[in-house]
């Protein structure tokens, strides 16, 4: 495949047109806001969290294919995971895109979100496709302020 | 027209047409590869190419004359010294002002804008006074002036523009009052590429007694300027827009404004003398020019104004424009593309969006065909958000682009619309 298709498969270009979990959540216990200022993408998600499950998540924002479709995926492989899961899942999704993964890892292990592996033969899409997830992190770990990627010297915030 | 020792030889007349072809073989990195692609590079708002004769002045220059300036008493030392003042001598005359000592050199236009606003605007701005700046500014002609209007608790004015991107010049005018005490805007913006009505703006301003900054970024590589004409106060642009090297760029101020104005930085080259005391100050330029300065910078930039006046901007304008109108009218053609301002008078770059295709899907997919466009909101978010857009995508051109690269965008932007069908 070339890497125009490896990135937009049709899984993703399914998602960006139609994302799920798409919207604001009243009744969200914890929230967080991420933003990559050289690009002025943003999004916000909202969890639902008890007994350190997560029960529903969702997102809004605006982004490019790829950050919409990765919130959208996001939101849709860590409903009703564990905080540890998600959290060990955004481990291995961070991994992939940055092409840091182990050679021995299984990229089924993932599922759908395996779609993003061609991510990272395009190194300025990384921050698109992570923005989502370093988001979601703040907001599993309650971290104070918006989280800000795409600073000159740091990879993104953890 | 004076012609310099270091001057490459004038090729054409300053009437004849202007060759691609020919042009393009100065520019070695236009016939390199994107991704298995011929490049075509569509971005030289961002920064210009840069030709064999900067290059090869620079090589020279730190060959033959690398030595600091206007204080070594040997030959090497007084040749990187004329060199470098025979560039300041260059932009002098490329832009039309009457001295020497009014061409500070600088890192870039951002900088120049700062020196404006910490010297001038420090002791010129007081309580309740106002600034005027115009929507479609770059966030380097916003942001000093909103922190020197917090600073000295005076008010940052924005005149508007319309649905087109053309500055309104009747609200323009409104705005202006007995408490502008600057007026800074730019020629050429570089979001759009709405051309301003600049020397009307500068009359108006100076009614009103306001002293007025010309952001000229986007405006030399494409246009004659004369500063003289013009009758600004302030004057900046960047050189690595105008083929010239990163890290040089010029400020113009009028004589009797620099001279009154305090120093910026403090430290060597600056002074007249020294004492634990106290220090008097050079005139200007030296008084703003602290520190070694970007020497082989200032040359090279010498060196890019030497090959932009060989070319004649009368001829490039004749292209670029001939060159803007057919990309504009190609783009236009193409459904689902909503060009982003469409001004009555355009230079250098044309913003556009495609429905359902966000502008960095767009940059990624163009780049994989080797095609180099910008995509986002070009430091211009104010003027993003009156258009009603969160960014845009941006082809930029140069004169040493050709109708056949636009054709290539163009069909690689129907590509990034079939990838992205429902």
């Amino acid at each position: 495949m070339n890497p125009l298709d490896d990135l937009y498969q049709e899984v993703i270009l399914d998602h960006q047109r139609n994302p799920r979990n798409f919207a604001p959540m009243p009744t969200a216990n914890r929230r967080a806001e991420g933003a990559n200022p050289l690009c002025g993408d943003h999004v916000t998600v909202y969890l639902d969290v008890a007994d350190g499950v997560i029960r529903n998540i969702s997102f809004e924002g605006e982004g490019c294919a790829i950050a919409k479709a990765s919130a959208s995926m996001m939101t849709a492989a860590v409903k009703g995971k564990t905080l540890a899961e998600a959290s060990e899942t955004f481990r291995q999704f961070h991994q992939m895109v940055t092409g840091g993964q182990d050679p021995c890892f299984d990229l089924e292990t993932l599922g759908k979100l395996a779609a993003f592996s061609g991510v990272s033969a395009f190194p300025v899409r990384v921050k698109c496709a992570s923005l989502a997830w370093h988001t979601l992190n703040a907001a599993m770990h309650k971290s104070d302020g918006p989280v800000v990627i795409g600073e000159i010297g740091k990879e993104g915030r953890k | 027209m004076a012609r310099a020792d270091d001057r490459p030889a004038l090729r054409p007349t300053l009437s004849s047409p202007l060759d691609v072809e020919r042009v393009r073989r100065d520019f070695p990195a236009l016939a390199g590869k994107a991704h298995g692609h011929p490049l075509v590079y569509l971005d030289s708002a961002a920064t210009a190419q840069k030709p064999l004769a900067v290059l090869d002045r620079l090589r020279r220059s730190y060959l033959e004359e690398c030595a600091n300036i206007h204080r070594g008493v040997y030959q090497l030392s007084e040749r990187a010294t004329a060199a470098h003042e025979a560039a300041r001598d260059k932009v002098r005359r490329f832009i039309g002002a009457e001295q020497a000592s009014e061409i500070v050199f600088v890192r870039g236009a951002t900088e120049a804008i700062n020196l404006v606003a910490h010297s001038y605007g420090r002791g010129q701005i007081h309580q309740g006074d106002e600034i005027l700046i115009s929507e479609m500014e770059h966030h380097s002609n916003i942001v000093p002036w909103q922190m020197l209007a917090e600073e000295r608790g005076a008010h940052l004015k924005v005149a508007p523009m319309d649905d087109s991107g053309d500055l309104l010049l009747p609200e323009y005018e409104k705005l202006l009052g007995p408490r502008t005490k600057i007026v800074a805007f730019t020629a050429v913006s570089n979001a759009l590429g709405t051309v301003n009505p600049a020397a009307a703006m500068i009359a108006a301003a100076h009614r009103h007694g306001a002293v007025v900054l010309v952001d000229a970024a986007q405006a030399v590589p494409h246009q004659a300027l004369d500063v003289r004409e013009l009758d600004c106060d302030f004057l900046v642009f960047s050189g690595h827009k105008l083929y010239g090297p990163t890290g040089i760029g010029v400020l113009y101020g009028k004589e009797r404004l620099l001279a009154a104005m305090p120093p910026w930085q403090g430290g060597g080259d600056m002074i007249l003398s020294v004492t634990f005391e106290k220090t008097t100050y050079a005139p200007p330029p030296a008084k703003f020019e602290a520190g070694t300065p970007h020497i082989q910078g200032a040359i090279g930039l010498g060196a890019a104004i030497d090959y932009v006046e060989s070319l004649g901007l009368a001829a490039i304008e004749r292209y670029e424009t001939d060159l803007l109108a057919y990309a504009e009218a190609s783009l236009a053609r193409l459904p689902g593309l909503r060009l982003v301002g469409q001004p009555q008078r355009r230079a250098a770059a044309i913003s556009f969006v495609l429905d359902g295709i966000h502008p960095h899907d767009i940059g990624t997919i163009l780049d994989r065909h080797g095609v180099a466009i910008r995509a986002g909101h070009h430091c211009a978010q104010p003027a993003m958000k009156r258009m009603g857009v969160s960014g845009t995508a941006r082809v930029s051109l140069a004169f040493y682009n050709k109708r056949d690269e636009i054709d290539t965008l163009v069909s690689c932007l129907g590509e990034a619309q079939r990838m992205f069908r429902p």
